[in-house]
C-alpha cells in the first residue's frame, strides 16, 4: 500500500441556521482545499462525502453528485457515506484505501450537514434513528438517553458518586468552550463556568444541556493525495499513519464491554497497530465528544487514561496545551459544533493544521506536534479511528 | 436461511406481557432481543424461547425531552434491565415518579410488562417494548 497524504483542507464556520444550501456549504470548503492543494478540480478522480440527513434537511439526497457537477469533479465517482455521526470519518477511510490502493492519486473528501433546519423535535427523531428501530427506540431511546444510561453505569462501575462525575463533566465542557473561543469557525463563542453547566436545562439525568453538543450546520473538505502527487503539490503533507473501523449492535447488545464502546478499542488499535505507535506517541487528540460523559469515555478508550480516572485528568488539566494529552483543542463537537457527516472531516482538518503548525496565529498550537489522533463515533455502531502524523 | 424469531413474531408475543427470544443449543446462551445468529457463539443452532421477564436495572436515565411526536410522553424514565437469563434488555420504568428514580434504583429486581408505542410517520407499524416495575 501507497503511503496518503493530506495536501488541502477547507472548513465552514459551523453555526446555527445556515443561509446556504448543502451544496454551496460543501462546494465552498471543496474550492478551498482544492486551491491548498495547488490542483484544479479537474485533478480531482474521485469525491467521497459525508451527509447523513439531507433527505430529511432540505429534501436532498444523494448530494455527492450534485456537489461534484457543482464545483467542477465532472462526471467522477462520487460516493455518499452514512454512519451517523462517523460519517465524515468513513468517507475519509474509505478515500485513503482507494489511494493507498493505486486505484486513484487524487481524491477529494467533503462532509456536510443542515441539521438545524430540522428544527429540534425532527432533529431529535431521526437522531435517534442511529438506535436500533425495532428493539430500543419504542422506549424512547434518544442519544442524551443513551450517554445518560453510560453516565450512570460509568459512575457505578467506577465507583464515582453522582456529583464528583457531574464535576469532572462539567470540567471536560468548560475547557471546550475555552478553546473554541480561540477558534473563528467554532459555533458557540461564549465562555461557561462550572456552576453554568450545573444549572443548565435537565436533558436526562444525569445529562444537562451543557453536557451536550449542539445541533449544528456546516462542512469541511480535504484533498488527499498519493505520497509522490503529494511531494511535488505541497510543501508540508501530512501522512495518514493509521487508519481503523469497527462496528457495534444496538446498546443492550454490548453488555460486556459497558460503557467501554468496545468498537472504539478495536479501531483505535488498528491505527495505532498499522502505524506502530502508541498512545504516548501522540501530541494531541480530537475525539468524539458528543457529551461529555462521551468525551470521557473515548479518552480511555484511546488509551491515554485509566478507566474511570479520565475526568479527574480534565480536572487537573492534562487534556489542555501542556497537559498529558492536548484534547479537543477545536472546542470539540460541544462547541466547534457538530454537523455530523462533516464532523470527522472537521477533526482531520484540525489535526492536520495543527500538525502543519498553522494554529499558532490562532493561540491553540500544540509546538512541535509531530501525530496526532482522530475518534468518531457514529451512533450505536461505527467507530472510526485515524492517526495523522508529520512524517 | 430462515429468521427464527422476527420481529412481528416478538412483537405480538411482548403485546401479551411474554418475552421472546432464543436459546443456543450449542453454547447455552440465550439471546434476546432475537438475532438471526447466537449472541455468544455466532452459530445458529437455537430454539425460541421464553425468558421470565426477571431481572434486574443495571442503569437508568429520565428523560426530559423526546422525539417528534413523543413529546407527550416526558418525563419518562429508560432502564437497561439484566435479564436472570443473562441478556440485558432496554426499556421503561413505569409505575414510578420519573422525576423520582435515583441512583438507589441500580441493582433492583423489576418484572416486565409492556406499552406499545404507536406508529409514526418512519415507524413501519406500531412497537412494544418492555415496561418494568419494581418488584417489592
Ligand atoms: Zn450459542
Amino acid at each position: 500500500m501507497r503511503r496518503v497524504a493530506v495536501i488541502g483542507t477547507g472548513h465552514s464556520k459551523f453555526c446555527f441556521n445556515s443561509e446556504k444550501t448543502q451544496v454551496e456549504m460543501l462546494a465552498e470548503v471543496a474550492l478551498d482545499a482544492i486551491n491548498e492543494a495547488n490542483i484544479t478540480p479537474k485533478d480531482v478522480q474521485a469525491v467521497n462525502v459525508g451527509n447523513v440527513l439531507g433527505d430529511f434537511e432540505e429534501g436532498q439526497g444523494m448530494v455527492q453528485s450534485f456537489l461534484a457537477n457543482d464545483i467542477g469533479c465532472f462526471n467522477v465517482a462520487a460516493s455518499r457515506f452514512e454512519g451517523a455521526c462517523a460519517s465524515g470519518s468513513m468517507a475519509v477511510r474509505d478515500a485513503v484505501m482507494w489511494v493507498a490502493s493505486g486505484y486513484y492519486d487524487i481524491m477529494l473528501v467533503g462532509g456536510v450537514e443542515k441539521a438545524t433546519a430540522m428544527g429540534t423535535p425532527l432533529a431529535t427523531r431521526t437522531f435517534a434513528m442511529f438506535g436500533d428501530s425495532r428493539y430500543e427506540f419504542p422506549a424512547g431511546f434518544t442519544f442524551p438517553a443513551v450517554f445518560a444510561l453510560l453516565a450512570h453505569l460509568y459512575s457505578n462501575k467506577y465507583g464515582i458518586p453522582m456529583a464528583a462525575l457531574k464535576e469532572q463533566m462539567a470540567a471536560v465542557s468548560v475547557q471546550s468552550h475555552e478553546y473554541a473561543m480561540k477558534n473563528p469557525n467554532a459555533q458557540i463563542h461564549k465562555a461557561i463556568s462550572k456552576e453554568d453547566v450545573l444549572k443548565s436545562f435537565m436533558v436526562s439525568t444525569p445529562i444537562q444541556l451543557q453536557d451536550a453538543c449542539p445541533f449544528s450546520d456546516g462542512a469541511a473538505a480535504i484533498v488527499i493525495a498519493s505520497e509522490e502527487a503529494a511531494k511535488k503539490l505541497v510543501k508540508k503533507p501530512v501522512y495518514f499513519a493509521g487508519i481503523g473501523q469497527a462496528s457495534s449492535g444496538k446498546l443492550s447488545s454490548q453488555q460486556k464491554y459497558l460503557p467501554r464502546i468496545r468498537a472504539r478499542e478495536l479501531a483505535s488499535q488498528q491505527s495505532y497497530s498499522m502505524a506502530g505507535l502508541t498512545p504516548e506517541d501522540m501530541d494531541l487528540c480530537e475525539l468524539h465528544d458528543c457529551f461529555s460523559i462521551a468525551a470521557m469515555i473515548a479518552a480511555e478508550g484511546l488509551g491515554f487514561f485509566d478507566y474511570g480516572t479520565s475526568g479527574l485528568a480534565w480536572e487537573k488539566g492534562e487534556t489542555r496545551i501542556g497537559g498529558k494529552i492536548p484534547i479537543n483543542l477545536s472546542g470539540g463537537l460541544k462547541a466547534k459544533g457538530h454537523p455530523i457527516g462533516a464532523t470527522g472531516v472537521s477533526q482531520v482538518y484540525e489535526v492536520t493544521r495543527q500538525l502543519r503548525g498553522d494554529m499558532a496565529e490562532q493561540g491553540r498550537q500544540v509546538d512541535g506536534a509531530k501525530n496526532g489522533i482522530i475518534d468518531t463515533l457514529g451512533g450505536d455502531g461505527v467507530l472510526v479511528s485515524m492517526i495523522l502524523s508529520t512524517m | 436461511m430462515e429468521y427464527k424469531l422476527t420481529f412481528k413474531d416478538y412483537n405480538q408475543a411482548l403485546k401479551r406481557d411474554k418475552l421472546m427470544g432464543l436459546k443456543c443449543n450449542d453454547c447455552g446462551a440465550f439471546t434476546c432481543p432475537p438475532m438471526m445468529v447466537c449472541g455468544e457463539c455466532a452459530r445458529t443452532n437455537h430454539e425460541i424461547a421464553q425468558l421470565s421477564g426477571k431481572g434486574k436495572i443495571v442503569t437508568f436515565t429520565t428523560s426530559f425531552i423526546a422525539a417528534e411526536g413523543r413529546e407527550n410522553e416526558v418525563p419518562y424514565t429508560i432502564v437497561m434491565v439484566e435479564l436472570d437469563e443473562g441478556p440485558w434488555i432496554m426499556g421503561n420504568l413505569v409505575a414510578i415518579d420519573p422525576k423520582k428514580v435515583t441512583m438507589d434504583i441500580v441493582g433492583k429486581p423489576v418484572q416486565l410488562g409492556n406499552r406499545v408505542y404507536p406508529a409514526d410517520k418512519y415507524s413501519n407499524g406500531d412497537m412494544a417494548r418492555p415496561a418494568f416495575s419494581l418488584l417489592e
